[in-house]
């Protein structure tokens, strides 16, 4: 409690440390949710209370095979915009042709997962948050506990079982959807033919590139699926509050996602 | 593991100085009660009397500061995962709002406890959820969503979702609240059926007067945290405490005030 007696000053450091200990308890608690929800996935079976499968394959669809036009459309975008830019910088120097190496590369290693996370961060991982919400507010939480269910094993383990299943299936079909975005702009604008263009991507392209991308994928799909749940989870206010969550769960996901693409991509390519 | 079924004439569920805290604020000051096999007892109380927070610690919702909540036998604070587990399947709980799934249909909430916690096959789970809804006077409701469903509907559902396992221990959190004196007053039947029925113990959390009246074998009063008195319907009637001839007759409590501790708080930064 802040005694009247504190000055200005000490008044931020004690709001500091406070901020910092909420932080430090929060990954503690996500840290403890992703132990436990994997301990579900694992022995659930052996202690009766399986992750069912049913469950998970509802979560993929809503995830994965909901998302699959919106992931086309943008990602393909971007492949044309790369082109239209790598185009527009190579001409400089002459090198307009040199535009597939640059869109092969930087699609798989860096578009294709980014575009992704983003994208099932705002749509799902907001989703999450805002469900798990919900369902703390009008007591559905509660109710499952008391009935012998646990939560994580319930609801958390399969959103993140799907989501780590789901979001680099997606990153794989961002990087072809991107990956024809620009073969499509590149061959009308520099008149080469498809098939030159496939064969210089597919000569550019080790399996590394695209490894790196689908790592940093699963990441993300880690960051999205427990930032949203661990939100959803700590709704407190009723319908406010899980507004609130659901707005801090896609700001922070984006956020962390990416920064953990800063660090991944920093550590991939030492 | 720990017994979880008891014999005849132990105590269904036995609370003893329990104490718990809301940050640093104290809410139950050392509450003590037991409820017998077959009983129907009615925790009443005003609002902000700690009822509800009651009724969260006797579910093992959370951890109290101290004291001990026994349930058919089992020391819920000291229980491993397993017992727990094992204890829920004999417990219902209809909540104060039906917390029903939204996701899903009445038909798939009311089968959920069986599906995680039995093998039964699926003909076999839809016929007692029928059973169940019938019980409760929704039969053929199955396939409506939650949100279809009136307040007093949603409270049914819940308790036939609640008794679904047919459990030796029933808890219901106001069973009366925001529904019609008509409808709240089915819904006392339907309570006292299905004890006589399914030889059930139950708790109800409420502050319907009249409700517990007609309901509980015993009353337990809650006042501030503290257990007020403990007694039979009549007992309770009779009882010359003025706070609960307050209650009974419904007067508005006379609030004392301290003179400096009022000035105090109007002009506190």
């Amino acid at each position: 409690m802040a005694s009247p007696e504190l000055k200005h000053p000490l008044l931020s450091v004690q709001q500091l440390g406070r901020t910092a200990v909420q932080a430090v308890e929060e990954c503690g608690y996500v840290a403890a949710l992703l132990v436990e929800s994997l301990y579900w996935v694992v022995f659930g079976s052996v202690r009766h209370q399986p992750v069912r499968l049913p469950s998970i394959f509802s979560q993929m669809m809503t995830i994965g095979i909901g998302a699959i036009p919106i992931v086309f459309v943008l990602s393909f975008a971007v492949g044309v915009m790369l082109a239209i830019q790598g185009i527009h910088t190579l001409r400089i120097f002459g090198a307009e042709s040199q535009v597939v190496i640059g869109i092969a590369l930087s699609v798989t290693r860096e578009f294709g997962p980014l575009i992704t996370g983003v994208l099932i961060a705002g749509r799902s991982g907001s989703a999450l948050a805002a469900q798990i919400g919900t369902m703390q507010v009008s007591q559905e939480i509660d109710a499952l506990r008391v009935m012998g269910i646990n939560p994580v094993r319930y609801l958390v383990s399969p959103a993140l079982l799907a989501m780590l299943i789901m979001v680099p299936t997606l990153t794989f079909f961002s990087d072809l959807a991107a990956l024809f975005g620009g073969a499509v702009y590149s061959t009308v604008e520099l008149g080469l033919g498809v098939e030159a263009y496939l064969q210089q991507t597919l000569d550019v392209l080790a399996a590394d590139d695209i490894m790196q991308g689908l790592i940093k994928s699963v990441v993300f799909a880690g960051i999205i699926a427990l930032v949203g749940v661990s939100n959803g989870f700590s709704v407190t206010g009723g319908a406010e509050g899980v507004g609130r969550a659901t707005t801090r769960a896609v700001v922070l996901s984006i956020s962390y996602i990416v920064l953990a693409d800063m660090v991944f991509t920093y550590f991939l390519n030492r | 593991m720990a017994s979880v079924l008891t014999s005849v004439d132990d105590p269904v569920m036995e609370v003893q100085d329990l104490v718990t805290h809301y940050g640093a604020v104290q809410i139950l000051r050392g509450v003590n009660m037991t409820v017998s096999p077959g009983e129907i007892m009615a925790i009443m109380g005003r609002s902000g009397s700690g009822k509800s927070t009651l009724l969260s610690y006797l579910l093992g919702l959370h951890r109290p500061t101290s004291g001990c909540v026994r349930l058919l036998g089992l020391d819920i604070a000291r229980a491993s995962a397993a017992e727990l587990h094992e204890l829920r399947k004999n417990i219902g709980v209809a909540f104060q709002g039906g917390a029903m799934f939204s996701s899903m249909t009445v038909g798939e909430n009311i089968r959920l406890p069986l599906r995680e916690h039995t093998k039964l096959d699926e003909k076999t789970m839809q016929i007692m959820t029928r059973m169940k809804l019938e019980l409760v006077n929704l039969g053929g409701f199955e396939h409506l969503m939650p949100s279809q469903l009136s307040g007093g509907m949603l409270k049914r559902a819940a308790l036939a979702r609640a008794i679904i396992m047919d459990p030796k221990l029933l808890f219901f959190d106001e069973p009366s609240a925001g529904l019609d004196p008509v409808v709240a007053a089915e819904l006392d039947e339907l309570i006292l059926r299905l004890r006589d029925a399914l030889q059930m113990t139950i708790v109800v959390v409420t502050h319907e007067l009249s409700s517990a009246c007609k309901i509980a074998d015993r009353i337990m009063i809650l006042e501030k945290g503290c257990v007020l008195m403990t007694g039979t319907v009549d007992e309770v009637r009779n009882s010359e405490n003025e706070r609960i001839q307050a209650m009974l007759h419904r007067r508005p409590g006379t609030k004392e005030i301290d003179p400096d501790d009022y000035l105090q708080r109007l002009t506190r930064d």
